[in-house]
């Protein structure tokens, strides 16, 4: 009903205005075609005025109101985001200045030059001069701004530092699995066929002698301040993107090609909290390449911690060798020894089956 | 083959004079199955309107979940049933209207609507032709693209739903069925429809290339072109050169999706399904393929714009175009480097950072020709005498845009910044006013200029200002935004971001943004009506040469027939910007240059 009205009420409007236009036809009939043009012209005149200074105040009430939501406001929680922002300001200044340059320009002349019966037009076709002065100084500004902008993307790209933790990130339709090395800080080698979804999240070889000690978590992972991290990006399924804003970063999560990004962040968790002061904080991994249905949900979390609150987070982990296999781990076949004996033996079984099967 | 399309033209339709003509025309042949470049013209110009209407319907209903997400619109259940269950669009529903919205906008609006129109309409008659080099190939150009259009619109009725996974493609999203609903049969469709496409665009393309550089008349050198020609020509060559590749792109998902192949399948295991046994493919290699297309398809869109922009400013601020040479030599260097910097949509894929370093540096060079342009039409506007067209002040507005938007290209096309800004809203800002607005500017400007030559009427300008204010000031307010939105990290196609700690304090914004949206949305309605109501009814013409142009076009009959020039065609003796030369207000193209005339 609601919407019948409103259709109604913009048609009511829409008819109001063209039957306004129509019959402004008519008066600049009346009074004369080239005289109502020119008191058009004046109006247009003044309005490309009003919308230069408008325009401007505009800009500056915006950045009033939406500053403060950006994450300019905030320090950049990484090494790579301290000299991505600097880079950010300095692209900012020299763009900003054209950009008033330039529109004030436009607009100004646009208001100045309007038609006026008694200016002759100044016939101007042609100066090599003029424009070798816009070729080269763009020329010359953007040469700078390459020049910076490749120093940084040969750092953001280039190898991480030798002592790197490394963490695995694997992308699946939708949500995020963290792999750590385990004791031996080598990855197990894995393929794509073993993945199991309950157990193996990532096909792990468990044959690979690297592998059994390799550990997987969901959603969140956990990172030290200050140590560099290396992050090895996959995906299970359809191109992903580990989206790092407060980082400044992000890359693609490609099937079948492993990516890398590295960072150092600067401040745990608990720090950001308090400098945003936003108790509810969080560093967000978001999916940054459409992937699906849920691609707005993809939501993952980086934990930095102190760390002494690391090694206690991670001697808590289970390697998922014995998550998949619970008979292999000595402390869970102690409990299913006793376990079974009370029932009878049809689960273990099935276990046993089922790791056949993974082999 | 175009020399004899040529003769067959001239013999047919040179001396018959237009009521002569009139009398063999069907309904069928003049307004459906017409070879007049004219009619096809509009055809392509009304069919390119229809899909801005739905494609920004689109937007308008995209906007409404971003704005007001929480909120329930019974109405919408009505209108897209198991699509807007309770009133709400679910998220497939949300992604289809993205993707069939960009899919629509660029391809069939910006591409087809603009170039379309404008290379179909403007090209003989700027260049002293009876038609295109061959009529019938043009026809069916416009054939194709409207099957295209068909097709496209059926996929929407799927069972599955259209395709949604954006629409740039890319698979493995695009290729698995298993992995969303919408690359299901929808995506067969979006398939068949964009291959249609390229055999439409590819028809024109050539056509357009043949008729510029066999069909001038005489006098008519290449460097005495008005500047729409000259973009509209290399408008031609990019997609001449371009959109082949974006059709093998196509043809090789096509046998992954259906023929088993891997050319862009790996290592893929899908939820609910398992592991799939292709192995060795590069997802990689379907973006190197569409970008080779797709960042050229930028300047298909925007190349027309500038050119006819240029044309209106000259003529509109009664002096020449600045600098037509460098005018020109910057349309062909940002034609060369468009194929050159496709790789700066892939900075984050992983891609060689030494290859993304090339891109870099490429990328940035274009804006030296666009900034060229830019101080050149600055300088177009200075001691000028301004008349405020509604398609003067469209070609304004297109110049503020451009300004604003091409700004932004300079931090995406610099690796490391577009490490932090891509796929944010900084990005949907960027391109929305770059390109979108302001090539829609640029069609708005072309549409309002040449309407009096395409119906013998004009649009009303009352109406023509109220669009215009109401356009420009909208564009800024809904796109201007969205920067802090993306400097702030928030991604791109998200249906809804109440659950994210990081973005959500935007909520308020997207409201803003949304409702601004709606209301430009609905001026362009009252543009519709301008339109149609002006084609039957609006004030008539009666100065064959109604903006004191020195080009061609109005040297035809206010209400040219098919073959454009009742008796000879005019010869060309100079340049088309001799405006306020000597302190003579205009001296058109095919008045010879007198004895004492100083030379540009």
């Amino acid at each position: 009903m609601s919407l019948y009205l409103s259709i109604a009420i913009i048609a009511l409007i829409f008819v109001v205005i063209f039957q306004i236009a129509k019959a402004s036809e008519y008066v600049s009939i009346l009074k004369g075609e080239e005289n109502s043009r020119k008191q058009n012209n004046k109006i247009n005149g003044f309005l490309m005025f009003a919308f230069l200074v408008l325009g401007f105040i505009g800009v500056y009430v915006c950045n009033e109101y939406l500053f403060d939501k950006t994450l300019l406001a905030q320090p950049a929680a990484s090494v790579q985001g301290e000299k991505l922002d600097q880079m950010l300001w300095i692209t900012l200044a020299i763009t900003g200045v054209v950009f008033i340059a330039t529109q004030f320009l436009l607009f100004w002349f646009a208001y100045k030059y309007q038609e006026d019966e008694n200016r002759k037009v100044f016939f101007f076709a042609h100066s090599t001069k003029l424009e070798l002065i816009w070729t080269a100084i763009p020329a010359i500004t953007l040469t700078v701004l390459v020049v910076f902008g490749l120093r940084n993307w040969f750092f953001f790209t280039g190898d991480a530092p030798k002592n790197a933790m490394v963490v695995e990130v694997t992308g699946k339709q939708f949500g995020w699995i963290f792999r750590y090395a385990g004791k031996d800080a080598v990855f197990g080698k894995k393929y794509y066929k073993n993945i199991d979804p309950a157990t193996n999240s990532v096909g792990i070889i468990w044959d690979d002698k690297y592998a059994q000690d390799d550990i997987l978590t969901e959603q969140t992972m956990y990172v030290v301040k200050g140590q560099p991290v290396k992050l090895i990006i996959g995906s299970r399924d359809v191109i992903h993107d580990v989206g790092l804003s407060h980082f400044r970063l992000k890359m693609d999560a490609v099937p079948g090609i492993p990516t890398t990004m590295w960072f150092t962040p600067l401040y745990t968790t608990k720090e950001m909290r308090e400098k945003t002061g936003n108790p509810n904080f969080a560093y967000e991994i978001s999916c940054d390449q459409m992937c699906g249905n849920g691609h707005y949900s993809m939501k993952g979390i980086v934990e930095v911690v102190e760390q002494d609150e690391y090694d206690l987070w991670m001697a808590k982990q289970k390697a998922q060798y014995l998550v998949a296999f619970p008979e292999k781990d000595p402390e869970a076949a102690k409990a299913a020894a006793i376990e079974s004996a009370k029932t009878n033996t049809t689960t273990k079984d099935s276990t046993a089956k089922k790791a056949t099967a993974k082999m | 083959m175009s020399h004899e399309a040529a003769l067959h033209t001239h013999e047919s339709h040179g001396h018959d004079d237009h009521g002569h003509h009139e009398h063999h025309d069907t309904f069928l042949t003049k307004y459906v199955f017409s070879q007049d470049h004219k009619m096809i013209a509009k055809q392509f110009l009304i069919t390119g309107m229809v899909w801005a209407v739905l494609g920004g319907l689109m937007s308008v209903l995209f906007r409404l979940q971003l704005g007001y997400p929480d909120a329930s619109f019974p109405w919408l259940e009505s209108i897209l049933g198991k699509w807007a269950k309770g009133g709400q669009i679910t998220p497939e529903a949300y992604y289809a209207l993205v993707t069939t919205h960009g899919t629509v906008l660029v391809f069939f609006v910006l591409t087809a609507g603009l170039s379309g129109t404008f290379a179909n309409f403007l090209i003989p008659l700027q260049i002293g032709a009876r038609d295109m080099a061959s009529p019938f190939m043009n026809m069916l150009s416009y054939w194709f693209f409207f099957t295209a259009s068909i097709v496209m619109l059926s996929s929407m009725f799927v069972e599955t739903g259209p395709f949604s996974g954006g629409w740039t493609a890319y698979p493995p999203l695009s290729a698995l069925g298993d992995a969303s609903p919408g690359s299901k049969s929808g995506m067969d469709l979006w398939i068949i429809s964009m291959a249609l496409f390229v055999v439409s665009s590819l028809l024109g393309g050539l056509n357009y290339i043949a008729t510029i550089l066999n069909m001038r008349t005489k006098g008519m050198s290449m460097t005495r072109l008005p500047l729409t020609i000259w973009a509209l020509f290399f408008t031609a060559v990019l997609g001449v050169l371009s959109f082949p590749v974006l059709l093998s792109g196509l043809i090789l998902l096509i046998f992954d999706r259906n023929f088993g192949t891997s050319f862009y399948l790996s290592d893929i295991f899908v939820n609910g399904v398992g592991a799939l046994s292709n192995e060795g493919g590069s997802a990689i290699l379907f973006q190197h393929l569409f970008w080779f297309l797709g960042h050229p398809e930028v300047y298909i869109i925007l190349l027309p714009a500038m050119g006819m922009v240029s044309e209106i400013m000259s003529v509109n601020s009664r002096k020449p175009i600045f600098g037509y040479m460098a005018m020109l030599g910057s349309l062909f260097s940002i034609a060369v480097l468009a194929f050159l910097v496709w790789a700066h949509h892939m900075f984050v894929t992983g891609l060689n950072p030494f290859l993304g370093s090339v891109f870099v540096l490429l990328t940035l060079l274009i804006a030296v020709p666009s900034a060229i342009k830019v101080f050149n039409w600055l300088t177009t506007l200075w001691r000028g005498n301004i008349r405020f067209t509604p398609g003067m002040l469209f070609a304004i507005g297109f110049v503020s845009l451009f300004i604003s938007g091409g700004l932004t290209g300079i931090w995406l096309g610099n690796a490391a910044l577009d490490i932090h800004l891509h796929d944010t809203y900084f990005v949907v800002a960027h391109f929305h006013i770059v390109m979108g607005v302001a090539s829609m500017f640029g069609m708005f400007a072309g549409v309002y200029h040449w309407f009096p030559k395409m119906y013998g009427r004009y649009l009303n300008n009352s109406l023509g200002y109220i669009h215009f204010w109401v356009t420009m000031a909208g564009a800024y307010l809904i796109f201007w935004p969205m920067h802090y939105e993306g400097l702030a990290g928030m991604p791109r196609r998200y249906f809804d971001f109440s659950i994210w700690e990081s973005f959500k304090q935007f909520a308020e914004l997207n409201r803003f943004i949304s409702t601004v949206a709606m209301i430009v949305f609905a001026v362009q309605i009252l543009f519709l009506i301008n339109f149609f109501y002006s084609i039957f009814k609006g004030r008539k013409v009666l100065d064959p040469n109604p903006w004191q142009s020195n080009t061609l076009e109005w040297t035809t009959p206010i209400n040219p027939g098919h073959g454009n020039w009742p008796g000879e065609i005019p010869e060309v003796h100079r340049w088309p910007y001799d405006y306020g030369k000597d302190g003579v207000d205009f001296i058109p193209q095919t008045t010879p240059v007198g004895e004492n005339e100083s030379s540009h």
